[in-house]
């Protein structure tokens, strides 16, 4: 098979110019069969599971980033819902220590992430439930690479505005480093490979390898240099783009399968933003033409935008998974912190976009002492438009504390400059106060 | 054939083709293809290259590319065919 030399160039120039890389290798474990009793003989059992797969891991991700000469950013571990270990033992101590084992083995293998210190409480806690909700903001505050979420919401069942109340809650009890780490999610997927969403859902083998692309700079390129294309060749110029960018996630997810032995499970079509600049989806927005992200036309540009990394995405993998959208995590795409530290981006135009996008609210900084009723009607908000719309949302929000709207805050590394956002006059809100669940949309009767 | 793409770009000087062929060469790697062009004194080449009777493998191949492109002042990729494959080809 003959290349024309502008393809390989083509090729070079997204990987050494355009910060084209895969961005995470998840590798999605049950570890249910590790349920015990007791939490001694739980954190045996799940290091028995885990550890003849960590061991392999990273090797496995460094022998394929090597071979092929592309880089891969992180690499990510996901075992299934601690909420369903904790059933038997029902006790947040016992959470804790569970939190911190798979925080130590992540570091001793090389894994930068763990996700699945997760619960769903879409309709309701169970005993498991409780005990890892009790747990959630010392988990998180005493490791450095645990992830989790707690799912508040489903298409199927409402939104249980006790679970959205507990999470608010649970948020502000949080150190910045940890909140990050933690969303209030609906409909949460079971094969995502981005963190804190990522877990080893039911209906999976006992191992499988998802992937998470990025290249936010391959798309944006292609867009600068189209200034005078009308809308639908500016379309069709992103569904191209993401096309290439998704194929690599699908060879890189197949080698690494291949070299682990476990099956290759999805490739999430997202473009994910990260701190770098050129590595931006705001970036992106803007080059459509927009003055700062956040102005009118903003949903517009990124309705454009998700629908053609979609199509092009679609045909790249035999797998699609996760979330598939485009992500807008505000601290982790320097162009949309700056959009929010201007006044540009509010919480009201993140709001918005949730009608075209998968993200929900992501990474937005929130004041340290911010009423406990604000935070939870926002989560409130964003759970019924998931639900209205059936599609998978998440609530990330970090507190700083002693900050007030307009203030910095350095998470580094991937998480970014985190800009403290305005949650707006209201301390008292009393229907964030109310118990109990709302009722599914009719979407739910399409379903029978 | 195990193919590889090898592209190296930097300040135009004598010597750059010499001395990255010659570490090809030391490692029985065959030259299938070769582009290269100087625009504005930068020198831009890519390679398509056959690994299938090398003495290395991919890694070890450019770990000894790249340092020879940090004796010529030059930046060295390696690649597998496979992503160009992947990415061009449906």
């Amino acid at each position: 098979m003959r290349f024309d030399p502008s393809e390989i160039g083509e090729v070079l120039e997204m990987l050494l110019f355009r910060e084209l890389d895969i961005r995470a290798v998840t590798l999605s474990v049950n570890t249910l069969p590790a349920i015990r009793p007791t939490v001694g003989d739980t954190l045996a059992a799940l290091e028995e599971t885990l550890e003849p797969l960590l061991k392999r891991l990273r090797p496995a991700v460094e022998r394929v980033a090597s071979r092929l000469g592309v880089k891969i950013v992180t690499v990510r571990l996901a075992v299934s819902p601690i909420s369903i270990m904790l059933e038997p033992i029902g006790k947040a101590e016992a959470a804790v220590e569970i939190a911190k084992h798979l925080d130590g083995l992540a570091e001793k293998h090389g894994v930068d992430m763990v996700g699945g210190f997760s619960a769903f409480v879409h309709a309701g806690v169970s005993r498991g439930d409780a005990a890892l909700m009790e747990a959630l903001p010392e988990a998180l505050n005493s490791t450095r690479r645990l992830a989790g979420f707690l799912n508040v919401a489903s298409t199927a069942t409402g939104v249980n505005m006790d679970a959205v109340r507990a999470a608010a809650e649970a948020v502000l009890k949080m150190e910045p480093h940890a909140a990050a780490r933690f969303a209030a999610t609906a409909n949460m997927p079971e094969d995502v490979p981005f963190m804190p969403g990522a877990y080893h859902g039911l209906g999976l083998p006992d191992a499988v390898v998802n992937i998470a692309v990025s290249g936010p700079g391959v798309i944006e390129a292609v867009v600068r240099n189209m200034p005078n294309a009308d809308v639908r060749t500016l379309h069709d110029a992103i569904k191209r783009a993401a096309f290439k960018i998704t194929r690599l996630g699908e060879l890189v997810g197949r080698e690494v399968a291949k070299e682990l032995g476990v099956p290759f499970g999805s490739v999430d079509l997202s473009v994910a933003p990260s701190p770098k600049v050129g590595d931006s989806v705001a970036a992106i927005l803007e080059a459509v033409g927009l003055p700062r992200v956040g102005a009118p036309g903003t949903l517009f540009a990124l309705a454009l935008f998700v629908d053609a990394v979609k199509k092009g995405g679609a045909m790249a993998t035999s797998t699609i998974g996760g979330l598939s959208g485009a992500f807008i995590p505000v601290s982790e795409d320097v162009v949309m912190a700056e959009a929010a530290r201007e006044g540009a981006l509010t919480f009201d135009t993140l709001k918005s976009t949730l009608a075209v996008c998968n993200t929900g609210i992501d990474m937005a900084g929130i004041p340290g002492d911010a009423p406990p009723d604000a935070v939870a009607a926002l989560i409130a908000d964003v759970m019924a438009v998931a639900v209205a719309l059936d599609k998978a949302l998440g609530v990330r929000l970090v507190p700083i504390p002693g900050a007030k709207p307009g203030d910095v805050y350095d998470l580094g590394g991937l998480y970014g400059r985190v800009v403290v956002m305005d949650l707006g006059k209201y301390r008292d809100i009393p229907l964030a106060r109310r118990k109990g669940t709302a009722p599914p949309a009719v979407e739910r009767l399409k379903k029978g | 054939m195990e193919l590889a793409v090898v592209s190296v770009l930097g300040a135009d000087r004598v010597g750059i083709v010499a001395g990255i062929a010659s570490v090809l060469a030391r490692h029985n790697v065959n030259i299938i293809d070769i582009s290269q062009t100087v625009v504005r004194d930068i020198f831009s080449m890519v390679m398509v290259v056959d690994m299938s009777k090398a003495d290395i493998d991919i890694a070890q191949l450019r770990k000894e590319l790249e340092e020879e492109g940090r004796r010529l002042g030059v930046m060295v990729g390696v690649y597998h065919i496979d992503v160009f494959r992947y990415m061009q080809r449906i």
